[in-house]
């Protein structure tokens, strides 16, 4: 028989906090809602695309003078990233490891198609930051825009860069990942949180999907209007 | 009525088990499920072969031994319905039924739909109680307690401890089981006292036995037979907040 360690309240063995479940489970929380502001201020900041180019680029420069300030963001938001994949991963490693033989009838019954693949979503997700970042902000895969970037025409580069049906395509995709990510992320934080109850439980999973319809719309209408000539070059 | 059984078979926690196929027949539609098993059991019997051993007791919905996912789901298709207190007329000539037990790696099964749910003990152990020191019986009453207050405990306190939360996760977590029980304590000024150092404790044991993470799902409250809510787990989580910001000593 192997023994089994049992803590009780008098011989309290204090377990540091993000070490258990629920530690882990804030942190995900708490990371991930700050990818929730960062996601929802970035699409409202490039809906001005819409704008016209006078008004993006005015806004990429607002950011651009921040200075200091971006660069904190920048990397708290880094920090959070490698945080929450971090936890995400060890959770996920964990919850497989917790039924080592699967069922050989499985059945769903209220769990949702985006709460069972948050794994994967999230790391689709990841895949698309790397390739994201090399090709608009490091200007890696597509050389031709140091030019555009050099002169902080943002709008230019959307525009050239969504003319290309291929990155338009995983754009696309990776918005379509993002959007069902968010769809139970954000009922999930909240009841993680403990700010739920009863009546709340249904609404947030309304504002959930909600929430996802209006970040993926969002970010899908700009490939879609430059590949419809909607937005086009001045 | 006729129905096809694929049972989980295995003879002790050392073998690796299979399904087998059994038939069930003329079954009564009046008969519980654990009752149309004893009459698939007496066949076997019969036939020479060992009865498939699974957990009951009371039969009446309130002891939490029962415990078999009827075609992938804990305690079968019924709403709020232990599998010891589900009517076969909810099945229907011909119908192919799996059975197997409940799955998790904290769960050792035992013997074929038998599995050890110690680890659920533990957790009660850990911190599942109010410390009450002996001396005379108190007064009824001499605490007063809003029915707001002693109804949530109420609800809370309808879980049997069954584990068919545990076993509907796809993470096989107990959340929604200490969740049960650390509100039921928690919503009453007798276990206000220790309720920082209890949740803790038993949040503590509950990793320790190997239960997977909440990830809200919310499979466990469409499984439990008792409809314990998972508002209980956004309270069991603020609980533990409170306990990790601010321990009390109590
Ligand atoms: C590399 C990218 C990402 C990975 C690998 C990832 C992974 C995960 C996983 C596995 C979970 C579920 C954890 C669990 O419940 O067990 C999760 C939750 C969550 N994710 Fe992500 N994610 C990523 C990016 C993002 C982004 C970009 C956002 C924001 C838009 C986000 C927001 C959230 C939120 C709010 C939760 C809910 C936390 C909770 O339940 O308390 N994630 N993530
Ligand atoms: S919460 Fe429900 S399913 Fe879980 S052990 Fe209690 S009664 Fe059973
Ligand atoms: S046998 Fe007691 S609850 Fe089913």
């Amino acid at each position: 028989m192997d023994t089994i360690q049992v803590s009780t309240m008098s011989s309290h063995r204090p377990v540091t906090a993000y070490k258990s479940s629920i530690g882990m489970k804030l942190l995900m929380g708490i990371t991930g809602f700050t990818f929730i502001g960062f996601v929802t201020g970035h699409m409202i900041g490039n809906l001005q695309v819409f704008l016209g180019p006078e008004k993006l680029n005015a806004y990429a420069h607002t950011l651009q003078s921040l200075g200091a300030l971006l660069w904190i963001i920048r990397l708290s938001l880094f920090t959070f990233f490698a945080v929450h994949i971090f936890f995400g991963i060890k959770l996920w490693l964990e919850n497989k490891a917790s039924r080592p033989i699967p069922y050989v009838k499985e059945v769903n019954v209220e769990s949702t198609f985006s709460s069972r693949i948050m794994i994967w979503s999230g790391l689709a997700m990841f895949s698309f930051v790397v390739y994201h970042l090399l090709h608009f902000t490091l200007i890696v895969t597509n050389p031709e825009y140091a030019v555009l970037k050099e002169n902080l025409d943002v709008y230019s580069m959307m525009v050239v860069g969504f003319s290309n049906y291929w990155i338009s395509a995983v754009y696309v995709v990776a918005m379509i990942f993002l959007s069902l990510h968010v769809n139970h992320a954000v009922f999930s934080m909240f009841q993680t949180f403990g700010l739920t109850n009863a009546k709340w439980i249904p609404l947030l999973r309304r504002i959930g999907n909600l929430y996802a319809i209006l970040i993926l719309v969002g970010y899908v209408s700009m490939p879609i209007a430059v590949l419809l000539n909607i937005i086009t070059l001045h | 009525m006729n129905l096809t059984l694929y049972v989980w078979r295995q003879k002790n926690a050392d073998d690796k088990g299979r399904m087998e196929t059994y038939a069930a027949k003329n079954i009564s539609t009046h008969m519980s499920f654990l009752e149309m098993l004893d009459v698939v059991n007496e066949d076997l019997i019969e036939q020479g072969i060992e009865p498939i051993a699974f957990d009951h007791d009371c039969r009446e919905g309130i002891c939490g031994m029962c415990s078999l996912v009827v075609n992938g789901r804990p305690h079968g298709p019924e709403k709020a319905t232990t599998i010891c207190q589900l009517h076969m007329r909810h099945f229907k000539e011909g119908d192919k039924i799996y059975i197997e037990p409940w799955r998790a790696k904290a769960f050792a099964v035992v013997k074929d739909l038998v599995v050890d749910r110690s680890a659920l003990d533990r957790i009660m152990a850990a911190g599942g109680f109010v410390s009450v020191n002996t001396g005379g019986v108190p007064d009824g009453n001499s605490i007063p307690i809003s029915k707001v207050d002693a109804d949530t405990a109420m609800d809370a306190a309808a879980c049997i401890g069954c584990g068919a939360c545990v076993a509907s996760c796809k993470n096989a977590s107990a959340m929604l089981f200490v969740a049960a029980k650390v509100s039921q304590f928690a919503s009453l000024p007798q276990g206000k006292v220790e309720a920082s150092r209890r949740v803790r404790a038993m949040i503590d044991q509950m990793d320790v036995e190997g239960f997977g993470n909440c990830t809200n799902f919310q499979e466990c409250e469409a499984a439990c037979p008792k409809e314990i809510s998972i508002k209980f787990i956004a309270k069991m989580n603020r609980e533990y907040l409170k306990s990790s910001v601010a321990p009390s000593k109590g």
